[in-house]
């Protein structure tokens, strides 16, 4: 009996691991989306959603077009536990699959795999988040980080805040997850500290204490800054906000950035969470017709892992589905530049270059208003995409501002800058010259 | 002459200049102490009982609380869906020993040590399965919980007192009292700590070696619950909560590994150390010395006292 409850549960582990990583027959006319998703782990939470997202956009588009210029997408997880060891392992076990481009969700792993896509020749997509610098197109021919990276969308922030409020002179208290995402902009926010004359404030919240922040909102009480940014993520989001009004912070001026303001972060949170904003790019709910169609296709046939149909257009549902709306048109604009329907990474790598997400061609999609339009080029990998700005009304996020643009004539050059240093000690580091 | 300023003038002077201030750190470190003292308390209890260190209390504390708050959204009343959780809690524990344990008797520590880590992460992937990886709100006020804060104003600035704050030491105070009579008054208690000496020589005296384990994974298992109501009240119920359990480790290297009251000083000496040091110390090394200090303060009791404040002094005789 106790063999085979102990084969039993031997079973039972070797199906839970290959539960994710499952191989996929890929036939010749289709082409082949990795997902390194997290969907346990402490950051789950939002790790869970954006996979949801990005695969249901995929199957959509399986099942209503029959994939992609007649070509169908295969998309397999990978679970990386937001671990960039992990990260790097799913890389090296699916990159031999034929994958088109690598979407890491986490800064950690997207700093592993910049330097394996142009040897590989796999582009990496990290959508409004990994390295800033990657913006520069010249810099980092294989790496994208459209619609925006960290420091664009810190500067639309503190455009954000200047205009309703003012910032020269004022105290901005900087929270943020102490760990290579979390500091991602802590550099371009000290200079513009100094350009623009204010004052900053930086509350590291280590990993272990994402749910014990009490010092650090302590030290924000000490410190009385005017206005709170937050790069959180996970577990730390609902636990800042519930301090934050614990000590009475005005919620008003506390701005998360986009991974700081999912309804995973705020629902628990309540009433309580009322008045606190966030950055967003995507759209949030179901009000668009390629949404409409995701639950059709997909969610109601059963071909969907979200665990509830009212968990469709969430803020990160929402963000998956458009990274995998700026896969598809960079597929096609690879289709249409190489007159191939299955192509390869480096054929998507210059589709990247080449797609053009225009206001009528958001429309098209069933997407108007979901975003601020975006058209990939060979200088900019960022898209110089805009942010809004929405706020928690107790249930749900509202938006409240209309697209802020990023302030590109100061960040550009800091970014221009990042990406030599970058590069100053890689010799061997392939660039591009663009016209 | 800077340096030695900031380091020992002016965190008293900044004391002094906002009493106010310095009494709701106070505060803080105190509720901080406090549930630290409540996780010690789980790892204590198993180590007084097997000797070896559980891996996966941290995991219990989640699994507790995913059990309470799953059974209540799916649709089982809030006092009943306690009732069934710490019926699940006793179940854990019957299967732990009866699986895991049973099977390990007069092992080596480490082997103990090895099975709670695989224990771990059992529960890390069954939980997971379970319940699913989104954080989900505790149900504090379907508990009775008390909400809200109120306010003092002493020397003409403000302390707030979350009355959660206040419900987490008054639950942590009537837990830790009913263990510790319950261990140290208790024929169970008495027989707990015979197996905790010597597995082989109490099983000769007639100790039931399976039914004390049982019973103190059980007691572990509550207090898991304990904290998890606690913790997940104050922030959400999700897997990062279990890393919120390693805070417990330099609890007990200062108050030993077997001691009840050590775990209380333990905790309570971390949570007032780490408070007052990353607020008023902390920003000499640019804050975020919350995270180590307690180690910190855990290495200056192991130079001088090893077995933590009142481990008991192992005296091996050549």
């Amino acid at each position: 009996m106790k063999k085979l409850l102990m084969t039993g549960v031997a079973f039972a582990t070797l199906a839970g691991a290959t539960f994710t990583t499952a191989p996929v027959a890929l036939a010749e006319d289709t082409m082949f989306v990795p997902s390194l998703s997290y969907r346990t782990g402490p950051f789950a939470s939002g790790g869970t959603p954006l996979a949801n997202g990005f695969a249901d956009y995929f199957n959509m588009l399986n099942a209503r077009d029959g994939g992609i210029g007649g070509v169908k997408i295969v998309v397999e997880e990978c679970e990386t536990g937001y671990n960039a060891q992990k990260g790097v392992e799913c890389y090296e076990s699916t990159k031999g699959k034929g994958a088109l481009v690598y979407n890491p969700y986490s800064t950690g792993i997207t700093l592993q795999l910049i330097p394996k896509a142009p040897v590989d020749k796999i582009p990496v997509l990290s959508m409004g988040y990994g390295l800033s610098a990657a913006a520069i197109g010249e810099k980092f021919p294989w790496t994208f980080t459209y619609p925006t990276s960290y420091w664009s969308q810190l500067s639309s922030i503190l455009k954000y805040i200047d205009a309703n409020g003012g910032l020269k002179g004022k105290k901005v208290g900087f929270i943020y997850l102490d760990v290579g995402y979390g500091k991602e902009p802590i550099p371009l926010l000290e200079q513009l500290a100094k350009d623009q004359g204010f004052e900053v404030a930086k509350f590291p919240v280590g990993v272990k204490e994402m749910q014990n922040q009490g010092s650090q909102w302590l030290n924000v009480r000490k410190e009385r800054p005017d206005y709170m940014i937050m790069w959180g993520w996970g577990a730390m989001n609902a636990t800042a906000v519930k301090e934050a009004a614990k000590i009475k912070y005005p919620l008003d001026q506390f701005i998360g950035n986009w991974w700081a303001g999912a309804h995973a972060d705020l629902r628990s949170v309540g009433e309580a969470g009322k008045g606190y904003k966030a950055a967003n790019f995507s759209g949030v709910g179901t009000d668009f017709p390629a949404l409409q169609d995701v639950i059709k296709h997909v969610v109601d046939k059963g071909g969907s892992q979200v665990a509830s149909k009212d968990l469709v257009g969430d803020v990160l549902y929402n963000r998956g589905l458009f990274n995998s709306v700026l896969i598809a048109e960079g597929i096609r604009a690879a289709q249409e530049k190489t007159g191939k329907k299955v192509i390869t990474g480096a054929d998507l790598r210059d589709g990247f270059e080449l797609f053009d997400l225009s206001e009528a061609r958001l429309k098209e999609l069933g997407l108007e208003g979901f975003t601020a339009p975006i058209k990939g080029s060979c200088k900019d990998h960022e898209g110089a995409g805009s942010v809004f700005i929405q706020q928690w009304d107790g249930k749900d996020w509202v938006k409240i501002s209309d697209p802020i643009a990023p302030d590109t004539a100061v960040v550009r050059p800091l970014l221009e800058a990042a990406a030599e240093k970058y590069l100053s000690d890689k010799p061997e580091w392939k660039t591009q010259t663009c016209s | 002459m800077d340096i030695l300023y900031n380091i020992l003038i002016d965190p008293f002077v900044q004391m002094g200049s906002a009493p106010d201030f310095f009494l709701q750190v106070l505060w803080s470190g105190f509720v901080a102490g406090t549930l630290y003292s409540l996780i010690a308390l789980g790892f204590v209890l198993i180590f007084k009982a097997s000797g070896v260190f559980n891996f996966a209390q941290g995991i219990m504390v989640v699994f507790a609380a995913l059990t309470l708050v799953g059974l209540y959204q799916a649709g089982v009343p809030a006092w009943l869906a306690l009732i069934l959780t710490i019926g699940a809690m006793f179940a854990l524990a019957w299967l732990v020993e009866r699986i895991v344990l049973r099977n390990l008797v007069n092992q080596e520590e480490i082997i103990l040590f090895m099975a709670t880590i695989g224990l771990n992460y059992f529960l890390i992937g069954f939980g997971e399965y379970v319940f699913g990886g989104e954080p989900k709100p505790m149900i504090a006020a379907e508990l009775g919980l008390p909400t809200g804060s109120t306010t003092f104003e002493p020397f003409g600035g403000i302390v707030i007192i979350e009355h959660l704050d206040v419900a987490a030491v008054v639950m942590a105070i009537i837990l830790v009292t009913a263990l510790a009579i319950f261990f140290n008054k208790t024929r169970i208690g008495r027989a707990l700590r015979a197996v905790a000496d010597d597995h082989q020589a109490a099983l000769s005296v007639g100790i039931s070696l399976n039914q004390i384990w049982v019973i103190v994974w059980f007691a572990a298992g509550i207090v898991a619950l304990a904290t998890g109501i606690m913790w997940g009240a104050k922030s959400d119920v999700s897997f990062a909560l279990q890393i919120v359990a390693l805070k417990a480790l330099p609890v007990l290297i200062i108050g030993g590994f077997t001691s009840i009251p050590g775990a209380i000083i333990g905790g309570l000496v971390i949570g007032f150390g780490e408070k007052l040091f990353e607020i008023y110390w902390g920003g000499l090394l640019g804050s975020g010395v919350e995270g180590w200090f307690a180690y910190v303060i855990a290495l200056i009791f192991l130079l001088f006292r090893p077995q933590g404040l009142f481990g008991e002094k192992i005296i091996e005789r050549i």
